[in-house]
């Protein structure tokens, strides 16, 4: 018999390389309490919290957690049935609703996970003969959303204006064209220049999409993202994002001003084959998003914890993803995974948490020590973390 | 046009700077297991490929391209069409 898993045995042995070198395993960390938005107790200790994309602090709102209580009581723990069955309740709607308010959009559709929202949204808009032109740095519900459906699949370089439209120019006119951008992309915290982007998707008669994860509530005005910081949300035609991020809880989400629109709920698989959200998860999401509509200084002081914080990492020696803080998210390179993993665990023992992040899911074979800020952060816990990343920083000899 | 003497030089032109370990090129040399190639790196030369011949080579065509030869046939066939 062939074990089916010998195939993950470079993997098992690279894990058991570094955890001889006696660092903890840092991917299987446990939160015991949950104190704020930004405080855990992790093995009995306090920790701050720099690494949840809980960017707008909404999971401990107290009307978020009313209205998701209220739910609980009235409609109960679970619908147990898919969205075009027994799955959708008005709480449904009415987040759906929540989000065309959001987004002024006409048409919006809730998934279960925002990996769901992506895996589908490609599939189903992408099939036999139609090309996906993405950016190489991807995330990998977009990869995976490419290989489930019968796409042709071109990638280009990341953020690469010309080299998009090279690629665009030489497919043939008459086949549809799905090109996927983001607007910040996840690992580094960097933003693509959409305005020039969808420019030449327009120009070359390709459809839009733009996973909006990083940026909904934080990045533009209202934020909705960065193409409404760019000015350019009109010409995308689909804008897909998450509730587990700004929003402070679970799922995805598709909004658009396709007049079509509404024919996906029938016809996309990851919406019709899976069980619809709780109940007590619509409501805290819709509540949080109307809530976020108009939280401009939050936003505000979410961008001077972004800028103070990159500016500090900067001035201790550390190298970072951005020249400058383009979102909310500072990644610090680190030279390789066991010097990384060393950092990671100091920052811990200082009673900081940060995403430790590896190939293959790093652009360029990076290790990376990710950090994403949120509104709830004090000017003083940037300052706290910015003298952890110190003490830590010099423990390892990484400054 | 190219005919596939021409092309597959080129291509062995175009793998020089990539060629890190000084990899003796045939058409059997494969860019995963002989050149060591990792996806960025895959992904510079191909598009150095697709610019020189003009073409694209989809994400599905290079999952079954292992082989120098077979990137070869591949932008002969692309270049017939």
């Amino acid at each position: 018999m062939t074990d089916l898993l010998s195939k993950f045995d470079p993997l098992i042995q690279e894990r058991e390389n570094l955890l001889a070198t006696g660092v903890k395993d840092p991917f299987s960390l446990v939160m015991e309490e949950v104190l704020s938005p930004t405080v855990a107790i992790c093995d009995g200790k306090e920790t701050i919290l720099l690494g949840t994309y809980n960017y707008m602090g909404m999971t401990f709102d107290d009307d978020v957690r009313q209205a998701g209580l209220k739910a609980l009581e009235e409609f109960g723990s679970g619908t147990t049935g898919s969205r075009v069955f027994n799955g959708t309740y008005s709480l449904h709607r009415d987040c759906e609703e929540a989000l065309k308010e959001f987004y002024a959009m006409d048409h919006a559709m809730v998934f279960s996970t925002g990996y769901q929202a992506n895996l589908g949204i490609i599939s189903t808009l992408a099939g036999k003969g139609d090309y996906v032109i993405l950016d190489i740095d991807s995330h990998a519900s977009i990869y995976d959303g490419c290989a489930m459906g019968n796409a042709e699949i071109v990638a280009f370089r990341h953020n690469d204006v010309e080299a998009l439209e090279k690629r665009l120019r030489r497919l043939p006119a008459e086949a549809g064209k799905l090109v996927v951008l983001e607007g910040v992309y996840s690992m580094l915290g960097d933003v693509a220049p959409l305005t020039e982007m969808i420019r030449v998707c327009k120009e070359n008669g390709a459809m839009v999409l733009v996973d909006e994860a990083h940026s909904m509530g934080f990045i533009g005005e209202n934020g909705r993202g960065v193409s409404e910081a760019q000015g350019v949300i009109d010409d995308v035609d689909f804008i897909i994002g998450t509730f587990s991020k700004s929003v402070g809880t679970v799922g995805g989400f598709c909004v658009s001003n396709h007049p079509k629109f509404e024919i996906l709920r029938l016809v996309c698989r990851p919406y019709v084959f899976t069980a619809s959200l709780p109940p007590s998860v619509m409501a805290t999401a819709s509540t949080s998003i109307r809530k976020l509509m108009h939280s401009g200084n939050k936003r505000a002081h979410l961008w001077e914890n972004s800028k103070k914080l990159h500016q500090g990492l900067r001035d201790l020696g550390f190298t970072l993803g951005t020249p400058e803080a383009q979102s909310a998210i500072i990644a610090v390179i680190m030279p390789d995974l066991e010097k990384g993993a060393m950092m990671w665990q100091a920052l811990l023992a200082e009673g900081l948490y940060v995403n430790l992040a590896r190939p293959p899911a790093t652009p360029a074979n990076m290790t990376l020590l990710r950090c994403s800020l949120c509104a709830e952060h004090t000017g003083e816990q940037v300052d706290q973390i910015l003298g952890m990343f110190e003490a830590a920083g010099k423990a390892v000899g990484a400054i | 046009m190219a005919n596939r003497e021409e092309i597959m030089a080129k291509i062995s032109e175009l793998i020089g700077p990539f060629n890190n370990k000084g990899v003796e090129l045939s058409a059997a040399t494969t860019f995963q297991g002989n050149l060591e190639w990792d996806s960025l790196t895959v992904m510079d030369f191909v598009a150095a490929v697709e610019d020189e011949f003009d073409i694209i080579i989809t994400m599905n065509m290079q999952a079954e391209i292992e082989t120098v030869g077979q990137l070869a046939d591949a932008v002969t066939k692309l270049m017939e069409n």
